[in-house]
């Protein structure tokens, strides 16, 4: 047939769909390399997950990390929703509330990885054997910008009793508990600081000064840093960074005590590279992978390794409160929703 | 279905081929392509639904999840906040719109191809853009934050105009495809009875779009409704349905919650869709086989009142662009305004890196591709197929159905689906293939629409022709259909091209470790608070889709010259 002729249009049609059929189950099949590869999922800043693999591949060199990096919410959903087929085979720097939740769901395959004896305790799973070891705590923490503190002319606050005076009204940012890991540490913090019908009340006064509140935990104090909000609580290492970065904020912390939740690695259940997830496991635990945390992490699971990191304020691990992590594992849904009841639905229809 | 309401005094009998291996063909092919629409919408949409009705353990429980819903006014609430804000852009978008398009294919003023090139950017961009825009227009710290006098953009105001941004090209696209189509007969005809310009608009010009008005309503209100990406980075604490599904399966990884908020979200739809069929019932076929085209005749008022009004929307439009590459530029906003490329470091931030850009490229080159095959052949059995009635209107539903879906509904709806332990084809999972059927699916509806409404101007003549020539279907199809088509076949192409670099809702649950996508990053990077990358990779995703449809253009132009000529006189 001549070119152009219906059949030569319908052949090369033909053609095109087994070739783009080819091609996608090519891509799949990608997906499934060698047994030397470990699918990690994350919540690790971006900035440092290069280091860290490269930090264990020049232990491990046969091991090839695969990352899938997401914000706290977001990973936690992901690995929930596949909760009947896995995909990944190590969890390395998630929230130990989220890791929590995915132990009650018979999600984590327990271990006990080699060197764990020189762990803080309370970085380790209570189980025998655990079922996750902690890495480095992330703890809350007020960023306040000085410039725009100069031009509203309010002093520091020092406690977060002091945010809810009047003259910081309309001048905080706070993440959403319902959106972000961070927003629920601070409440489920000063409700065990302030008890629970004081911190509810301490909320109520709060939610009176609320600019607005974001999804992200990191971004109430990059707001800060940007001067949309002149406060934004946070947590320390986030305003260290944009510290480092040149912005003009202060990070605080509060007199009463902060609340903090670890970053923790687990090996997922039902891994098809369980030695692999052991070997990366036990690497995680390590001094030198503690050191590694050290650079971003003022607190970590080996304390007495650990060197003051840059633009970190003083004293966190004394102000650090003992969190009772069951008790915000338990009582999640329960506070989401009442915290919902009474503050989601500030904004009414103009 | 055209054949239904042919003009009455048209010739009696249609000509009717007998039902002949054409026929049989076609029908193959549209459950070929219903198929296609089943597996990759209707079953991942079931597998999301059914969670609703379910406990935490899958357990059946009724409407329990329902009643807790309703009973809780803090959820409820967003309802009728989505109703408002769907509401008031439409009505916003659509006027703004028709007098866009009315100038574009009515008037004429000077530079229509800018002017239609200006209206295209906001489908270049991720819907997060508009909102970055706003925050550095009229934040706390915004440049211009006076001019809203003391109200805060966070909230409705940001979210409303973040919106119109972002659904002004859909509504252009549809109303200049329904307005460049006119038989200037009838408007000689008008002139010749006397009839007053402001008579001819309304007895003439207006029936002559009214689908193409009421299909761009409600596409517009669709999108303003399901839309994520204004509400989440402008929205503040207004929330609207589409923040809660996130918030739901986001914040607290309540899935059966989530889908019974998108249950809540789909009511639209299907309301949209009942209206569609209404209408489209009595859609008349413009574009006889004995049209004369229309062309403008200068009027100095009118161009110069459409001129200044074109100028003003591409004001707006190419503002809200601007000064996201200022943000991206300048080094620390607002305490250190010195220039440079600092935030287009993306591999020391959240979402992949430059990595991501590459593969969205990949992923927009394939949805452009199969999408377009797919989804025009689809359109044209639907619209041109005979016979087989109950299983092209069924199709049409399936082919509707996407728009109203969010795009975080069907995301996970595929986790639920693909990732099942049984389901035959789990191996597309965390692959580009799966990027590529969810994006494709994601948009499926206004590629559609572009090709029924391209198709709908075809005189069925042309088939009954070809038919009583006994051409065979598909050489009438690839004869006629496909040139005449051809610029809608164009814009499908790079619409689905765009969507996909800008896409982010669908696919924040599939990428996988070697998928991660730019728009992706991002949602990530605003989301991390790291406002000024956000806009950078916002710049990059714009300047990639800017010049493939540069190219776009050239190339229509090209074609349309060698197969558009029977338009012009």
């Amino acid at each position: 047939m001549k070119p152009g002729t219906p059949g030569n249009i319908i052949r090369r049609v033909v053609t095109a769909a087994v070739a783009a059929v080819a091609a996608a189950v090519s891509l799949a099949l990608a997906a499934t390399a060698s047994a030397a590869t470990l699918t990690v999922y994350t919540a690790v800043e971006a900035e440092d997950l290069k280091r860290y693999a490269a930090r264990f591949n020049e232990d491990h060199p046969d091991i090839e990390i695969k990352w899938v990096r997401d914000s706290t919410g977001i990973v936690t959903a992901k690995l929930l929703a596949e909760k009947d087929n896995p995909k990944a085979d190590v969890i390395w720097g998630l929230a130990a509330t989220s890791l929590l939740l995915m132990k009650s769901e018979g999600m984590l395959h327990p271990y006990k990885p080699k060197g764990i004896e020189k762990l803080d305790p309370k970085f380790i799973d209570k189980d025998d054997p655990p079922t996750w070891t902690g890495m480095d705590a992330w703890v809350a923490a007020i960023c306040v910008n000085t410039v725009e503190q100069g031009k509203h002319g309010f002093p520091t606050p020092t406690s977060w009793k002091d945010l809810t005076k009047s003259e910081y009204k309309g001048h905080v940012a706070m993440p959403n508990p319902n959106s972000s890991g961070t927003g629920f540490l601070d409440v489920s913090s000063w409700l065990q600081m302030f008890g629970e019908e004081g911190g509810w009340q301490f909320m109520d006064a709060l939610h009176e000064n609320i600019h607005h509140y974001t999804h992200s935990g990191s971004k109430p104090c990059k707001q800060a840093a940007r001067g949309e909000v002149p406060i934004g609580v946070s947590f320390a290492f986030r305003g260290a960074k944009s510290k480092a970065k040149g912005a003009p904020i202060d990070i605080i912390i509060p007199s009463e005590g902060i609340g903090w939740d670890m970053e923790a690695t687990a090996i997922v259940e039902g891994t098809k590279n369980l030695e692999a997830a052991k070997t990366l496991v036990d690497w995680s635990i390590t001094e030198k992978a503690n050191m590694l945390y050290n650079e971003g992490y003022a607190v970590i699971a080996i304390q007495a390794l650990a060197k003051p990191v840059e633009h970190f304020p003083e004293g966190i691990v004394e102000a650090m409160i003992d969190n009772d992590f069951e008790f915000a594992a338990n009582n999640r849904r329960r506070i989401l929703a009442e915290w919902q009841k009474r503050y989601d639905s500030k904004s009414e229809a103009k | 279905m055209a054949e239904a309401v042919l003009p009455a005094p048209a010739p009696a009998p249609v000509v009717r081929p007998k039902v002949s291996r054409d026929d049989w063909a076609m029908r193959a092919f549209i459950g070929v392509i219903g198929l296609y629409l089943v597996v990759t919408l209707a079953l991942p949409l079931y597998t999301m639904m059914s969670k609703s009705v379910r406990d935490h353990d899958g357990a059946f429980t009724g409407l329990a999840n329902y009643i807790a819903y309703f009973s809780t006014p803090a959820l409820t609430h967003s309802i009728w906040n989505s109703l408002q804000i769907a509401t008031i852009t439409t009505l916003i978008t659509v006027t703004v719109g028709f007098t866009f398009a009315y100038a574009l294919t009515r008037s004429c003023i000077p530079l229509k191809g800018l002017f239609q090139s200006i209206t295209m950017i906001p489908i270049l961009v991720p819907s997060l853009l508009p909102g970055i825009a706003l925050v550095y227009l009229f934040g706390n710290q915004g440049l211009i934050k006076e001019a809203l006098f003391g109200h805060s953009i966070y909230g409705p105001i940001g979210i409303v105009i973040a919106e119109v941004f972002f659904t002004l090209p859909h509504a252009i696209i549809i109303l200049i495809a329904s307005l460049s189509i006119a038989d200037a007969r009838l408007y000689e005809a008008a002139v010749a009875l006397r009839a007053s310009r402001p008579r001819i608009f309304f007895t003439v010009t207006l029936p002559g779009c009214r689908y193409g008005l009421i299909s761009a309503a409600f596409v517009v209100f669709t999108l303003a409704i399901t839309d994520f990406g204004a509400p989440k980075v402008i929205g503040g604490d207004f929330n609207v349905l589409a923040t809660d599904v996130y918030k739901q399966v986001i914040g607290q990884q309540n899935f059966e919650m989530g889908a019974v908020v998108s249950v809540v979200l789909l009511i639209p739809a299907v309301l949209a869709f009942a209206v569609d069929r209404v209408v489209q019932r009595r859609q008349v076929a413009l574009l006889s086989a004995s049209a004369v085209a229309l062309e403008p005749k200068p009027q100095r008022g009118f161009d110069t009142a459409m001129l200044g009004f074109c100028i003003l929307v591409s004001i707006f439009l190419a503002g809200m662009l601007g000064v996201c590459q200022y943000a991206a530029l300048v080094k620390f906003y607002p305490y250190d305004l010195s220039w440079g490329l600092w935030n287009y470091d993306f591999d020391v931030m959240d979402g992949g890196g430059w990595d991501s850009y590459w593969n969205s490229i990949r992923l927009a080159g394939w949805t452009a591709v199969i999408g377009t095959v797919v989804i025009f052949s689809g359109a044209w059995l639907v619209e041109k197929g005979r016979g087989f009635r109950a299983g092209r209107t069924l199709f049409q539903f399936l082919a509707m159905m996407p728009m109203a879906v969010p795009g975080l509904v069907l995301g996970l709806a595929y986790i639920f689906f693909f990732n099942h332990p049984d389901n035959p084809l789990g191996f597309l999972y965390h692959t580009m293939a799966i990027l590529v059927i969810s994006t494709i699916v994601h948009f499926y509806t206004v590629a559609h629409l572009t090709a029924v409404t391209a198709l709908k101007q075809m005189d069925p003549e042309f088939e009954s022709v070809s038919a009583s020539l006994k051409a065979p279907f598909y050489k009438t199809f690839w004869r006629v259909t496909v040139p005449v088509c051809l610029p809608a076949i164009l814009d499908i192409v790079i619409y689905l091209f765009v969507n996909a670099m800008t896409t982010v809702s669908a696919v924040v649950f599939l990428y996988g470790p070697d998928t991660t996508l730019a728009s992706v990053a991002v949602l990530n990077m605003d989301d991390a608070g790291d406002i000024a990358p956000a806009a950078a990779m916002g710049m990059m995703i714009f300047y990639t889709a800017a010049s493939v449809r540069l190219v776009h253009f050239f190339v229509a132009k090209f074609l349309q010259r060698r197969t558009q000529a029977w338009r012009r006189r």
